[in-house]
């Protein structure tokens, strides 16, 4: 019995680096390529990749299959990817929390700057600062007031540490100057719910999670997070015009690779996605969400290979300012 | 437009040929994925998204709706069959309806479960038509205290569970709620009981604990012994329900489509009380509680009535806010946003053809579920007669897969493992894994919303019973200890907890 099982595992190893040998860039993709989202089904995140999944399968003429792996703040599934094979048939798309883990978590199995291969950037989610719609400010000078004169006495949701309405509110809180009381929630979703109940005054989510109960007029919208204003919201002010400088936060998303994976591979992916970004369906469901698809400039590597880098600097900074220890 | 012409704008939709069909299959692959252990909707949704892609939006989410409510059904075989709950709502049913099996009674227990279902899911789909909005609006009075308040109040009742020592019902609460503490705190990100593994920090997986207390502990027991072994019982004596059994469940079935509906709507958690307290009111008002536990209708009946129309009413705060109750809720978000179409107040005005036509659909869908399943009895109950040599390992070998299925995390397989032996041990220790899994499922919850009302109140504890709703829910469990302890009702209790085995 030993000696069957130690033969079929040694043609097991002797096929997969035979075939690892055969499988030239050129052919790629010669079976279906898997993007693996690091978080939940259903989430945003996991929408925008179906959305480019859907769009790339019929460019690469193979399936792209997407595959969820939750948990511990994106790191769980970033941690798989950067262990697979890095033949370009196991993806991860991962948004701005790729740059946040190395601060909050003390023992990354993984280093995002050198153990992935950037191929472009996606999306850039705007994100909104939103109240509950009794809440008294009128504009976005009246809010900054209010929350500089009532503090602590300001409740503000979020979605845990790390979480993007996290981080929002902790650059919201230093450009003003103050601080208000942090609550925590599972995710945006629940706290959604409680700003749709008035049981919590503010908090900063996604134009995904957010546009739709603006236009219902259920919250208040006070400022968007990017230097112009967006096409979804043309009333909302940004934070500029409402007298705060250096106040730029998007959710940036973007598409990697095992780090040395083949170049060759690594360019066809770009351009694949590229093509996918400038589809018509795509970019008609990404406004849908509130957001839209990166022009081909950024959807390249050395655009992601920037964008990580510096925003991985400025949040070890934000976060470390913050107080918050690295788990 | 009024109800009747928006149900009829419903119902023309809902009756379109290519929907009807599509409600079908969805509400059969609810079924089977149900029935299999551990795969549940969730992993079931996902999957099929992309294939909603070629759909129109009112097909493809008729679909999904139907895998969801299909696979509440399909839980409950398993739980009855092979005391394997997919869902902590099915859990409740495993305690009663699994007994009814051992007792040959699996047929009866299969009908209860499917005519509770349908007629919840019937009133559940009208309340839905006509109230969903203002009772949405209700829901939202619901903050961090009135959630906290509620949960203390269902877990105090909820002590009725346990048919054995109260003392041991207790000590299983508490360990649940010790379970429910693995993972990283929300409030600080501090890992708690995780020991460095990163796989542990989002916490135990539910499903794996209950298939691990529930199945694969059920499964080493019948294995212990091969005289003891048992599976179900050889001889299935009436697949069909009594003229007794049916005045029995008639009680149960209303109250639980009462208490599902409301709760349901609740969107912090409310599903996951409806079917616990169901049972305990259910064994709180009968007669003869002492037979809870040990095979009692009732106890399939209201549970399982409660859990539909809680499933069909979590509809609600989607459909008209836009806000979902639980993860399969937030995948059908997932799966509107994919048709172009962002739920939220908007779309029962923006796409009433879309509204109206799920909910028409929901009705018909709990129909094909019972004209599927009442014949689908008799096959189930064969199964029973599967050799338990074939059968045990096919079980353990799904339920791996399926848990495995959701988060691709091998920590998953190895909580079924490692709760599979607790689950033999507890057993062997006469101690029950329903309150195990009530702690397990509540004490987050609780944790979540004490902390969370306090630093709202910044503090000041009197939040709990400055706010009505909150200090009518606390003045009911206060009522239900008194209840407990008043010496008059003590021997009564006494009846109610203690079995002589």
């Amino acid at each position: 019995m030993k000696t069957i099982v130690k033969i079929l595992a040694a043609s097991f190893v002797a096929g997969s680096a035979l075939s690892a040998v055969t499988v030239m860039a050129q052919d790629y993709p010669n079976q279906p390529v898997t993007i693996v989202v690091p978080f939940s089904a259903g989430g945003p995140t996991d929408t925008v990749t179906r959305l480019v999944a859907a769009a790339m399968s019929e460019d690469l003429g193979q399936q792209v299959v997407v595959q969820n792996v939750g948990g511990a703040g994106g790191t769980l599934g970033a941690g798989q990817v950067a262990a697979a094979a890095n033949d370009g048939y196991t993806l991860l798309l991962h948004h701005i929390g790729m740059s946040t883990a190395p601060a909050l978590y003390a023992s990354l199995p993984y280093d995002p700057m050198t153990d992935f291969a950037p191929i472009g950037l996606v999306t850039e989610v705007p994100m909104t600062i939103v109240a509950r719609k009794d809440f008294e400010p009128a504009s976005l000078e009246d809010l900054i007031a209010h929350v500089k004169a009532n503090g602590e006495d300001v409740t503000y949701a979020n979605a845990g540490i790390g979480a993007a309405s996290q981080l929002c509110g902790m650059l919201f809180m230093n450009a003003l100057d103050t601080k208000m009381t942090e609550v925590p929630y599972q995710g945006t979703g629940p706290a959604m719910t409680d700003l749709l109940g008035g049981q919590i005054d503010m908090m900063c989510d996604q134009t995904t999670n957010t546009t739709s109960q603006i236009l219902a007029g259920e919250i208040k919208a006070y400022a968007v997070t990017t230097p112009e204003r967006i096409a979804v919201l043309p009333e909302v002010p940004t934070m500029a015009e409402g007298g705060v400088e250096n106040f730029e936060l998007a959710i940036w998303h973007g598409l990697y690779a095992p780090a040395g994976t083949d170049q060759a591979i690594i360019d066809r992916l770009s351009a694949s996605l590229q093509k996918a970004l400038a589809d018509e369906t795509v970019g008609n469901s990404f406004a849908e969400l509130g957001t839209y698809p990166v022009p081909a400039s950024q959807a390249t590597p050395a655009a992601l290979a920037q964008k990580l880098e510096g925003q991985t600097a400025l949040w070890a900074a934000v976060i470390a300012d913050a107080g918050i220890a690295a788990q | 437009m009024d109800l009747i012409s928006s149900l009829a704008l419903g119902f023309s939709v809902a009756l379109d040929p290519i929907n009807i069909l599509y409600c079908f299959i969805g509400v059969l692959l609810g079924t089977l994925v149900g029935v299999l252990p551990g795969i549940g909707p969730t992993a079931t949704i996902a999957m099929l998204l992309p294939i909603t892609f070629t759909l129109g939006p009112e097909t493809s989410l008729i679909m999904l709706a139907g895998i969801y409510y299909g696979a509440q059904y399909g839980g409950s075989t398993t739980a009855i069959l092979i005391n394997l709950p997919g869902e902590s709502s099915s859990a409740v049913t495993a305690i009663d309806g699994y007994q009814m099996a051992r007792k040959g009674r699996a047929g009866a227990a299969l009908a209860t479960a499917a005519i509770g279902s349908f007629f919840a899911g019937t009133v559940a789909t009208l309340l839905l038509a006509f109230f969903a909005p203002p009772l949405a609006r209700a829901a939202l009075n619901f903050g961090a205290p009135e959630y906290f308040s509620l949960i203390v109040l269902g877990l105090l009742v909820s002590i009725a569970l346990a048919h054995g020592s109260i003392l041991k019902a207790l000590a299983m609460i508490v360990l649940g709620l010790l379970l429910g503490m693995v993972g990283q705190d929300i409030y600080t990100g501090t890992p708690r009981f995780t020991f460095g593994v990163r796989e542990l920090f989002g916490g135990l997986n539910f499903v794996a604990v209950a298939v691990g207390v529930f199945g694969v502990a059920e499964i080493l027991r019948n294995l212990e012994n091969e005289k003891e072994r048992e599976v179900g019982v050889k001889a299935v004596t009436n697949l069909w329900l009594t003229k007794d059994d049916i005045r029995r469940i008639v009680g149960p079935v209303l109250r639980g489509t009462a208490l599902g509906s409301v709760l349901g709507v609740l969107p912090g958690g409310g599903h996951i009380l409806s079917s616990f307290a169901s049972y305990s009111a259910e064994k709180r008002l009968s007669k003869t509680p002492e037979e809870f536990g040990k095979g009692a209708i009732e106890g399939v009946a209201g549970p399982e009535s409660a859990n539909n129309a809680a499933a069909q009413t979590s509809f609600i705060p989607l459909m008209t806010l836009g806000i979902p109750a639980h993860p399969v809720m937030a995948l059908m978000i997932g799966a509107f946003i994919l048709q172009g179409i962002t739920p939220g107040p908007n779309v029962i005005n923006e796409e009433p053809a879309l509204f109206w036509g799920i909910i028409a659909s929901m009705w018909i869908g709990n129909l094909l579920l019972v004209i599927l399943n009442l014949p689908l009895i008799g096959l189930w109950v064969k199964m029973l007669t599967i050799p338990y040599r074939v059968l045990f390992p096919a079980i353990v070998l799904f339920a791996c897969i399926g848990t495995f299925s959701i988060n691709q995390n091998i920590y998953d397989i190895y909580a079924i493992a490692f709760f599979g032996i607790v689950g033999y041990l507890l057993i062997r220790f006469g101690c029950e894994p329903a309150p195990l899994l009530l702690g397990f499922v509540l004490g987050p919850l609780l944790e979540e919303h004490l902390r969370r009302a306090m630093i709202i109140s910044r503090g000041d504890p009197m939040i709990f019973v400055e706010r009505p709703i909150s200090a009518t829910l606390l003045g009911m469990a206060l009522l239900a200890v008194i209840v407990a302890v008043l010496p008059s009702i003590r021997k009564k209790r006494n009846e109610v907890f203690v079995e002589e085995d």
